[in-house]
C-alpha cells in the first residue's frame, strides 16, 4: 500500500491535516529549575485536546538563567486555543491556578505577536487592591515592560502585564506509527517524540507526546463530535474501511502544535526521520498521517515533502 | 552636528523651548538666528546670544552653558541635545523622546512632566528635579532622569512614572509620588513623604517619616528586574538593588502602596 520509503520503512503517500489556531508562549521562572518545571508541568496538565480541555499546551524548552528576564532558571510553555478569546480564558485560568499558586514562581511573555492578551493586568485583582504595577526597561531590548507585583504569602507573584498571541500558529500536525506490538511501537513513538521536541516553538500536547486514541470526525452516536478512528484500530482489522494490514498490531500517533507552520513541518520531518531510522529494529510496519480528506484544515503536510532532510521549499502550505 | 556657541553670559534668562534639532532642521542659519529666545521686552534672539552653525542633523550641541538657559530640550520629540556647561530651570520639561545631556549642572524642575527619552545631568540638579511644577498634575511622567551628582530637595515630587537615578538626593525625595522609581545612593530626610505608590531605593537615608512601616527583608523577583534595568545606567545603583535591602511600606498617611528600600545593615 506504500509507494514511498524512508530508511527502509514504508511511508504512506498521504498528508497530515492541520488547523489555524491561536498560540502564545509564556516563560515561567523560579529559584530552581525543579520548581520552574513543577509549575510548567502543572500548568500544562489536562491540555491534550482543545476540544475537551479548552486548550492544548506543552513545554517547549527549559531556559538557562541567562535566557530569562529575571536571571533565574525557567521553562517556556506554549499554549494553543481555537481563537484568542478562548486562549485568553485558558491562559488566565491556568496561570491563576497553577503559576500564581506555585511557590517562588514568576511569569513573563514568551513570544512577540500582534494580539495582546491581558495576563498580569487581569490576575492583579487577586491582590485585592494591594497589587502594584512596575514599568521597567528590559536590558536586552531596551524597551519598557510592565509587570504586576501581587502580594502573596511567600512574598510577591510577579507577572507581566500582558502576553502576545502570534499569527500563523498551527495545531494538529501528526504522524501515525503502524507497528507489530505495543512495546516496540511505543519505543518508536518515543523516539519520534524526542526528535519532534528538538524543534523550538513546537509541542506535543498528549501524554508523553503520544496519543493512542486517534479520532475521526463525527460518530454513529448522535451528537458526538468525534469518535475512535476505527480505520486504524487493530481489533477492527478485516472489516470494510480498515486501513491496517494483517501484520499491524498497534497504531500510535503523535500530534504536533507549533507557533508557525514551518515549525510543524520541521517537527514532523524530525520525527519521521528519527522514527524510520529506528523503525526496522522495532518492527515498524509503516508510517502514515491523519487527515479528514483535506476539507477541514488549511494546512496539509504531505509526507512525501518530508522525506528529504532539509525543507525543499514551502512545506506545509495549503 | 549643529552647534550653538554662547558668546557671553546672557543679560537675561533665555527660553530655549523652540531650539531643538527638529525645529532647527528646516531653517537656515540666518532664520535660526532670528528665533526669539529672550524673556523680557528686550526681544533677544538666538543670534544675539549664540553663534549659530547648523548642518541639519539630529544632534545639537550647545557650547558654553549658563544657569540662565531655561527649558533646554523642553518638549523634545526626538534627536539629541548636548550642553557643554550648565543650564537653568526646566531642563527637558515635557519631553517625549530623544536625549538631553548636560555636562554641568541644572537648575530646578529638570525633567518635569517628561513622558519619554533620557535626560542626563553629569553635575548636580536643583530642587524639584523630576518634580511637578505648580498646578501640574505630575512631575516626571515616563522619562529617565539620570543625575550623576546630587539633587536638591523634593526630587521626583509627584512623579507619575519613569525612573530617576541620582547620586545623592536632598530632603523629601519622592514626596507625593504617584508612581515610578527613584534610585539614589543616599537620600535626605523624609523620603517618600506622602507617596501613594512607587519605589525609592536608597543606599543611605535621613529620618524616615513615622507613617512608614518596616516589612523586613525580602528576596523579591522585582528587585532582580530592577537591578538588571539599572545596570546599563549605573552599576553602583544596580549593585545597591542587588544587595541586601530592608523594605519600608508607605506612606500610610495616604494610599500606602509605595515602598522605600534601604541598604540593610
Amino acid at each position: 500500500m506504500a509507494d514511498l520509503t524512508l530508511n527502509g520503512i514504508p511511508v504512506i503517500d498521504t498528508f497530515a491535516e492541520a488547523f489555524d489556531v491561536a498560540g502564545t508562549a509564556i516563560i515561567i521562572t523560579n529559584d530552581t529549575a525543579k520548581w520552574a518545571m513543577i509549575a510548567a508541568v502543572t500548568m500544562t496538565g489536562f491540555a491534550t485536546s482543545v476540544i475537551g480541555c479548552g486548550a492544548e499546551a506543552g513545554i517547549d524548552c527549559e531556559l538557562s538563567p541567562e535566557e530569562t528576564p529575571d536571571g533565574r532558571p525557567g521553562v517556556r510553555v506554549l499554549l494553543f486555543g481555537f481563537e484568542p478569546n478562548g486562549l485568553k480564558d485558558q491562559l488566565l485560568k491556568r496561570v491563576g491556578q497553577c503559576i500564581l499558586t506555585c511557590p517562588g514562581t514568576a511569569c513573563y511573555a514568551g513570544v512577540e505577536g500582534p494580539t495582546k492578551i491581558k495576563l498580569g493586568g487581569a490576575i492583579r485583582y487577586f491582590g485585592d487592591g494591594f497589587a502594584v504595577a512596575k514599568r521597567l526597561t528590559d536590558p536586552v531590548t531596551g524597551k519598557a515592560r510592565r509587570y504586576w507585583r501581587i502580594p502573596v504569602m511567600d512574598g510577591e507573584f510577579l507577572c507581566e502585564d500582558f502576553v502576545r498571541a502570534v499569527d500563523g500558529a498551527v495545531g494538529g500536525g501528526n504522524l501515525l506509527f503502524l507497528g507489530r506490538n505495543h512495546a516496540e511501537t511505543l519505543k518508536v513513538a518515543e523516539i519520534a517524540v524526542d526528535a519532534a521536541r528538538t524543534v523550538s516553538g513546537a509541542i506535543l500536547p498528549f501524554p508523553g507526546g503520544i496519543v493512542r486514541s486517534g479520532s475521526k470526525v463525527g460518530a454513529r452516536t448522535k451528537g458526538m463530535m468525534a469518535s475512535t478512528n476505527d480505520a486504524y484500530c487493530p481489533t477492527l482489522k478485516g472489516r470494510a474501511g480498515s486501513e491496517l494490514s494483517a501484520e499491524v498490531g498497534v497504531v500510535l500517533e503523535i500530534v504536533i502544535d507549533a507557533l508557525t507552520s514551518a515549525g510543524v513541518a520541521e517537527s514532523m520531518r524530525a520525527a519521521l526521520h528519527a522514527s524510520t531510522a529506528a523503525g526496522a529494529a522495532h518492527g515498524l510496519v509503516a508510517v502514515t498521517a491523519g487527515n479528514y480528506g483535506g476539507n477541514l484544515g488549511r494546512h496539509h503536510y504531505h509526507l512525501k515533502d518530508l522525506l528529504s532532510k532539509e525543507p525543499a521549499s514551502e512545506a506545509g502550505a495549503a | 552636528m549643529s552647534t550653538l556657541t554662547l558668546r557671553q553670559e546672557p543679560p537675561e534668562r533665555l527660553d530655549l523651548l523652540h531650539v531643538t534639532p527638529l525645529s532647527l532642521k528646516g531653517l537656515s542659519e540666518a532664520e535660526a538666528a532670528r528665533l526669539p529666545v529672550g524673556t523680557s521686552r528686550r526681544g533677544l534672539t538666538l543670534g544675539d546670544c549664540f553663534t549659530v552653525s547648523l548642518d541639519g542633523s539630529d544632534t545639537l550641541t550647545i557650547e558654553g552653558g549658563s544657569s540662565r538657559l531655561d527649558r533646554v530640550g523642553a518638549s523634545l520629540g526626538g534627536g539629541a541635545i548636548r550642553v557643554v556647561g550648565d543650564v537653568g530651570q526646566r531642563l527637558g520639561a515635557g519631553m517625549a523622546s530623544g536625549s538631553v545631556t548636560v555636562t554641568g549642572s541644572a537648575g530646578p524642575y529638570a525633567g518635569s512632566g517628561a513622558t519619554g527619552g533620557t535626560i542626563t545631568i553629569e553635575g548636580d540638579a536643583g530642587d524639584h528635579a523630576g518634580g511637578a511644577v505648580y498646578a501640574a498634575k505630575a512631575g516626571l511622567d515616563g522619562a529617565t532622569l539620570v543625575i550623576r551628582g546630587s539633587a536638591g530637595d523634593y526630587l521626583g515630587d509627584r512623579m507619575r512614572r519613569g525612573t530617576i537615578l541620582v547620586g545623592a538626593a536632598g530632603a523629601h525625595a519622592g514626596s507625593r509620588m504617584i508612581a515610578g522609581t527613584i534610585a539614589a545612593l543616599s537620600v535626605g530626610d523624609h523620603p517618600g513623604y506622602g507617596m501613594r505608590r512607587g519605589t525609592i531605593l536608597a543606599g543611605g537615608h535621613g529620618a524616615l517619616s513615622p507613617s512608614f512601616v518596616e516589612t523586613g527583608t525580602h528576596d523579591l523577583v522585582f528587585l532582580r528586574l530592577l537591578a538588571r534595568s539599572l545596570r546599563a545606567l549605573s552599576p553602583a545603583h544596580a549593585d545597591l538593588a542587588a544587595g541586601a535591602l530592608k523594605r519600608y511600606s508607605g506612606d500610610l498617611a495616604t494610599l500606602g502602596k509605595g515602598e522605600v528600600w534601604v541598604a540593610a545593615g
